[in-house]
């Protein structure tokens, strides 16, 4: 099987980030299938895993628990070692809470808590939204063949809250909003990005390309 | 670094772009999928599509024109016009649009934006207002295109749809819309500086001075333009650059 599942559970976006994925298994010449599920059965099956999510993070997170089964399984694949890709709050929820209105309990794969941004200009408008470079913090391989930095491709951002990481190892590459903002965690076949690479141009159809073909 | 937004704005009807644009050689000039295709190849940072198809039987043409346009452009989409409950937002996101606008609806019942902010997150929902300065330095909402008067203050409504979950204002003066007279800075600093989300100038470009003026003085984070581009007055990297050069950082090519 060379299935790509993205869960469905009722937030956000699903077509973008599917469509998003159609294309870059087009253009890489891959042989993947894009799926776009809610049945924990086909996501067992599946290759690889991505978590995508817009809204608020008990919103996202009780809408993932409503999916019988779902949480347990997504917990169950990644232990395994199956490649995970989470996007914007779907990253989030990799965290040990959300701190988003009520404290929530995230999956505690990636340490820390998702808090608010507080850019050190009080200028700077909340949500941070629009075109950021990111800045490596680390190499990793979603980031192959992408230049980063403030000469590098940029990614779309839309947040209010970011996953402020309690493990410094596991921060991948961050922007610049009046301090640092996360935009990359990950570790072992765990990753995330705060930004959308759906939404991402050609940043974002080469970092999916990576994921794609990534071998954690 | 985060970068200031050019977003070019299509007015959509009955599926098809009104006036057309001829900025660049498309099979269809009338076609707002080709269209967008050529503005997300130019480098723009954003799309808006406003559906101004005024039969009810022609409304659902719009959700097809979303979804083919995000089956190709992998840049953010904002669709406004005509979002009146939580079904049409539903819709339109389902379609692929990133972020929808809401106007007379959230003129008529600010308990929408809640609704629409609570359900789907604020960073979908923009309102945008449609101001005259009706006094100096104080400015009124009308709607119907500039039509009808609210007797609603501008600045107390952007302060309060906000504050129930507005992410971001489409701001266009109606005074200055279709002039090229450039944007009513006075009006999109008196919002910009009393809201903690980003805004969006609109409404009067004529010159690239124009958008830099919109950023650097109106404190928008985008600026909206439409004739501009879509007559291939000037191209988006031009747009790019001329901002670039006066010091507003800019996503170039």
């Amino acid at each position: 099987m060379s299935d790509v599942a993205i869960i469905d559970y009722g937030s956000g976006n699903l077509h973008s980030a599917a469509k998003a994925f159609e294309r870059a298994v087009r253009d890489g010449g891959s042989s993947a299938t894009i799926l776009v599920t809610s049945d924990p059965d086909r996501v067992r099956k599946a290759e690889r895993i991505v978590l995508p999510g817009v809204g608020a993070f008990r919103d996202c997170h009780d809408g993932l628990k409503a999916v019988p089964g779902m949480w347990e399984t997504l917990e169950g694949e990644v232990a395994r070692g199956k490649p995970f890709f989470g996007i914007c709050v779907g990253m989030q929820l990799m965290a040990e809470r959300g701190l988003e209105h009520v404290e929530t309990k995230g999956f505690g794969w990636i340490k820390g808590d998702v808090k608010v941004i507080e850019p050190s200009d009080s200028a700077l408008k909340i949500p941070h939204m629009g075109w950021n470079t990111l800045d490596a913090v680390r190499p990793h391989a979603l980031f192959d063949g992408i230049t980063l930095g403030a000469q590098g491709l940029h990614a779309y951002f839309v947040h209010s809250y970011h996953l402020a990481p309690g493990d410094g190892e596991q921060l991948i590459a961050t922007a610049d909003y009046g301090g640092a903002v996360t935009a990359f965690v990950g570790r072992d076949n765990i990753a995330g990005s705060q930004f959308h690479p759906e939404k991402s141009q050609a940043l974002g159809l080469a970092l999916i390309a990576n994921f794609l073909k990534w071998r954690p | 670094m985060l970068k200031a937004r050019i977003i070019p704005c299509l007015d959509v009807k009955d599926g098809r772009v009104v006036k057309g644009v001829n900025f660049v050689n498309l099979r269809d000039a009338g076609d707002p999928v080709e269209i967008a295709k050529a503005y997300d190849k130019a480098g723009a940072d954003e799309l808006c599509f406003l559906d101004i198809t005024a039969t009810h039987e022609n409304r659902s043409i719009i959700f097809d024109v979303v979804s083919r346009t995000a089956e190709a452009c992998f840049m953010p989409l904002t669709v406004g016009g005509g979002v009146r409950t939580t079904d049409d937002i539903r819709k339109l996101l389902l379609a692929g649009a990133d972020k929808v606008s809401i106007n007379t609806a959230a003129v008529k019942n600010r308990g929408f934006v809640r609704e629409g902010a609570e359900k789907f997150g604020s960073q979908c929902i923009v309102v945008a207002i449609d101001a005259k300065e009706v006094a100096p330095g104080k400015w009124e909402i009308f709607t119907h295109g500039g039509r009808n008067p609210t007797g609603i203050d501008a600045i107390s409504f952007a302060e309060e749809v906000v504050s129930l979950g507005a992410g971001e204002l489409l701001v266009t003066s109606m005074d200055r819309d279709g002039t090229g007279k450039g944007f009513d800075i006075a009006l999109m600093r008196a919002i910009a500086d009393s809201v903690p989300v980003p805004v969006i100038a609109s409404g009067g470009v004529g010159t690239l001075d124009h958008l830099v003026e919109g950023v650097r003085d109106g404190h928008a984070t985008a600026v909206l333009a439409a004739s501009i581009f879509h007559f291939g007055t000037f191209t988006i990297s031009q747009a790019k650059n001329h901002m670039a050069e006066r010091g507003i950082p800019m996503r170039l090519a």
